[in-house]
């Protein structure tokens, strides 16, 4: 380190202004030691000498940490100093430090889009620690590789967008609604699209919460009564989002009646029957919950086939009766059969994953079946309990002593009907022998699936569904309410199995999510998009097609293809599929790309 | 004296994962042989046919695509059309009697850096038993 404090304030200068002239650029090279990250396997000192002799580099220095701040005042005071045009930092990942640098660059008047970064730590010295010429040799090719980015590079401006401050939301459940009063409390208007007859959506199928046993009712009559109240919220029941465009910020959606929906003698579709009403929103939220998997998929349990098996949505149905009566004959059930994961963890049945809510309301259910019917028996069939969450063991602990619920570990393998009771067989993997209970009522836990329709409104708001039906999120740690499509943010069981508490949770956070992109007074947008150059193109419309973000279209009248920058992600599938090379992508252009082949496989020594 | 040979291979690798897995790889200081010279593409899908020949030409000995595992593509579907025009890029090789092995596409996620460190040990082996691509040198004839 002592040599570098030597070389620290004075800047070796390569070829100067006058080499660089007839190449029409001024671009400065700083290689970075990272301590003896880098230079530990890289001699950057040569490299440093051998890039100064490059086709329109002005300078190139090394430095121990240019991230630091005397590394960053180096950078600048270089550009400033040298008259660069573009600087290639050899360094970490562009992952690392890119911003970073790229604001140093801005800092002394150099347009950041002609910042490259070459990444020599995580791509070179750490991954050749054992040869120091070779390293250094692949250093200096990667660095050859980027001056000759930064060649092509053009000064670009960030590109801004206006934000239109509505929000859509989809489903009209506990997820849904949360969302909106969130969103219109704090001052913005919201659309609530909901394809049932009322608001609600599962939570007034269900009497009360697990665990603390809280009756729902009242509560989500007020929510209800809130949403509907609400001066800056509309609700729309009985339709549903025909088809959407648009981009963050900036999104059309067209609503039309649901199916269903203005039959004779069924409900009203609030949307406009004719044709559907577009609406003008700037962000949409996913709240489409999830439905049970239909009891005819479960027809070794009986479902579909015998009346007195129920699932579980059926069966708090029957709760809410002052005792409850089987469906069959109307008889007070006094044996009453749980079987879990009806359907869940089992890939046969299509459903790989568990359904999260099922233990603990089948916890629930067999409590309150023992407080309505106190001489009635419960069996629980369990593969095993899942009780993750606040006072959640403790509640099943408190079903299993107080109510006498009696838990059998092991699968069901068949249920069936015998005279007027319905017969349970399974297996007992603790006492290691087959049971069988006659039951007068057997409750399937049976799995959650995506709301019907999910995969296909998922392709109509182009945010992706994974191969099940769920939405999926744009990272499953760090950006859990985020779709991968901007502007998209989900809430609720459309995501994944999740319980009322979670579902709360998510939309408050999706909430504060659409208010932060609200807060903004416009979007900006990365200028790195793709462009055509109209006099190459032929208006083929290959490139169309070729788009996953419908952000190009053909311009009728003068036959040429025309981006839409804000839609634009700057994937360059057009650019390939252009025969005519008429698309490029700011900055990422096919002769930049063939001039870095060319720099890495020169012979630069 | 001819000095040993040494592969030389261009690696076309999509930001979101092949490329964040060989930095993973760096990150766990996972050694490869240091034959390879990545070049950063936004997607797979935005890898231009003609960049693997111009790698051919300029007398790379072999060429290897990186991108996101299928269903994964940070763009929807880059990289199926990168494995389309891959494919049919191979075929073309091979009726001028290029040897398509020498081109790699292979799925490479930003959590596997040692399938990345792996693959690039193994195509460095696999190219240096073919030996030189015959186009090397002959570039201008």
């Amino acid at each position: 380190m002592g040599a570098d404090r030597d070389r620290e304030g004075q800047l070796p200068v390569g070829q100067g202004r006058e080499a660089c002239a007839g190449t029409g650029r001024r671009i400065g090279v700083f290689i970075c030691h990272c301590g003896s990250n880098i230079a530990g396997s890289v001699d950057v000192r040569r490299a440093a000498e051998t890039v100064r002799g490059l086709r329109g580099v002005a300078c190139a220095t090394d430095y121990g940490y240019m991230c630091s701040d005397p590394g960053q005042a180096l950078i600048r005071q270089s550009i400033a100093e040298q008259g660069l045009d573009g600087i290639v930092v050899a360094a970490c990942s562009p992952s690392m430090h890119e911003a970073t640098f790229r604001r140093a660059a801005e800092a002394a008047g150099l347009n950041p889009y002609r910042v490259e970064i070459a990444n020599i730590r995580e791509q070179c010295s750490w991954v050749h620690q054992e040869d120091r010429e070779k390293a250094t040799q692949k250093a200096i090719a990667l660095i050859a590789s980027l001056v000759e980015k930064v060649r092509g590079d053009d000064p670009l401006e960030p590109l801004g967008t206006p934000v239109t401050r509505r929000l859509l939301v989809i489903g009209g459940g506990i997820a849904g609604m949360t969302v909106a009063l969130e969103v219109a409390d704090a001052g913005y208007e919201v659309i609530l699209v909901e394809r049932g007859a009322e608001l609600g959506g599962r939570l007034r199928q269900i009497r009360e919460t697990y665990a603390a046993l809280t009756p729902l009712a009242a509560p989500l009559q007020t929510l209800i009564e809130r949403v509907r109240e609400h001066p800056r919220i509309r609700v729309l029941l009985g339709s549903e989002v025909e088809s959407a465009s648009g981009y963050v910020g900036s999104f059309t959606v067209t609503v039309r009646p649901a199916a269903g929906a203005n039959a004779p003698g069924g409900y009203r579709s609030e949307a406009d029957p004719a044709g559907g009403t577009q609406h003008e929103v700037g962000a949409i939220v996913v709240a489409t919950g999830y439905e049970l998997i239909p009891l005819s998929r479960l027809g070794e349990y009986g479902g579909g086939r015998v009346a007195d098996v129920v699932d579980a949505l059926e069966f708090e149905r029957l709760l809410a009766q002052e005792v409850p009566r089987r469906p069959s004959d109307g008889r007070v059930p006094r044996r009453v059969a749980f079987v879990q994961c009806a359907g869940s963890r089992d890939p046969e049945h299509g459903v790989p994953y568990c359904s999260k809510v099922c233990c603990l309301y089948t916890a629930k259910q067999a409590l309150l079946y023992r407080q309505r019917v106190p001489d009635g028996e419960a069996v629980v069939f369990v593969i095993d309990v899942r009780t993750g969450g606040r006072r959640y063991e403790e509640f099943v602990q408190r079903a299993m002593e107080e109510g006498h619920v009696l838990y059998l570990r092991g699968k069901v393998a068949k249920v069936f009907r015998q005279g007027d009771q319905v017969i349970v067989w399974g297996v007992d993997t603790l006492a290691g022998r087959n049971v069988e209970v006659a039951a007068d009522l057997v409750v399937l836990a049976a799995a959650v699936v995506p709301s019907a329709g999910a995969a296909e409104l998922g392709r109509r708001l182009r945010a992706t569904t994974d191969e099940l039906g769920f939405f999926r999120e744009a990272h499953p740690k760090l950006r859990p309410v985020e779709s991968l499509t901007a502007g998209i943010f989900l809430a609720g069981a459309a995501q994944a199995p999740k319980d009322i508490a979670e579902t709360v949770s998510q939309a408050e956070a999706a909430a504060a999510k659409v208010l932060g992109l609200f807060s903004r007074p416009e979007l900006v947008q990365e200028p790195t998009v793709a462009t055509v150059l109209q006099e190459l193109c032929a208006g083929c419309g290959l490139c169309v097609s070729a788009c996953p973000y419908e952000a190009r279209s053909l311009n009728a009248r003068l036959r040429v293809a025309e981006v839409n920058a804000a839609l634009c992600q700057g994937c360059g599938a057009c650019v390939v599929a252009c025969p005519n090379k008429a698309c490029v992508v700011r900055n990422w252009r096919p002769e930049q790309t063939l001039a870095m082949v060319g720099a890495v496989l020169g012979e630069v020594q | 004296m001819a000095e040993a040979f040494e592969p030389r291979i261009v690696a076309f690798l999509c930001n979101w994962c092949t490329y964040a897995g060989a930095d993973l790889a760096g990150t766990a200081r996972l050694q490869y042989p240091p034959n390879v010279r990545i070049i950063r593409l936004m997607c797979s899908g935005a890898l231009d046919p003609a960049y693997v020949l111009k790698a051919l030409l300029e007398g790379a000995d072999g060429v290897f695509i990186g991108g996101c595992h299928p269903g994964d593509c940070h763009y929807q579907n880059g990289n199926y059309k990168a494995r389309r025009r891959v494919a049919l890029l191979k075929k073309i090789l091979e009726q001028t009697g290029f040897d398509p092995d020498r081109v790699w596409l292979r799925w490479i996620s930003a959590s596997e850096g040692r399938l990345f460190a792996q693959t690039m040990t193994e195509m460095v082996a696999a190219i240096r038993a073919k030996g030189p691509s015959p186009l090397r040198g002959r570039w201008g004839t």
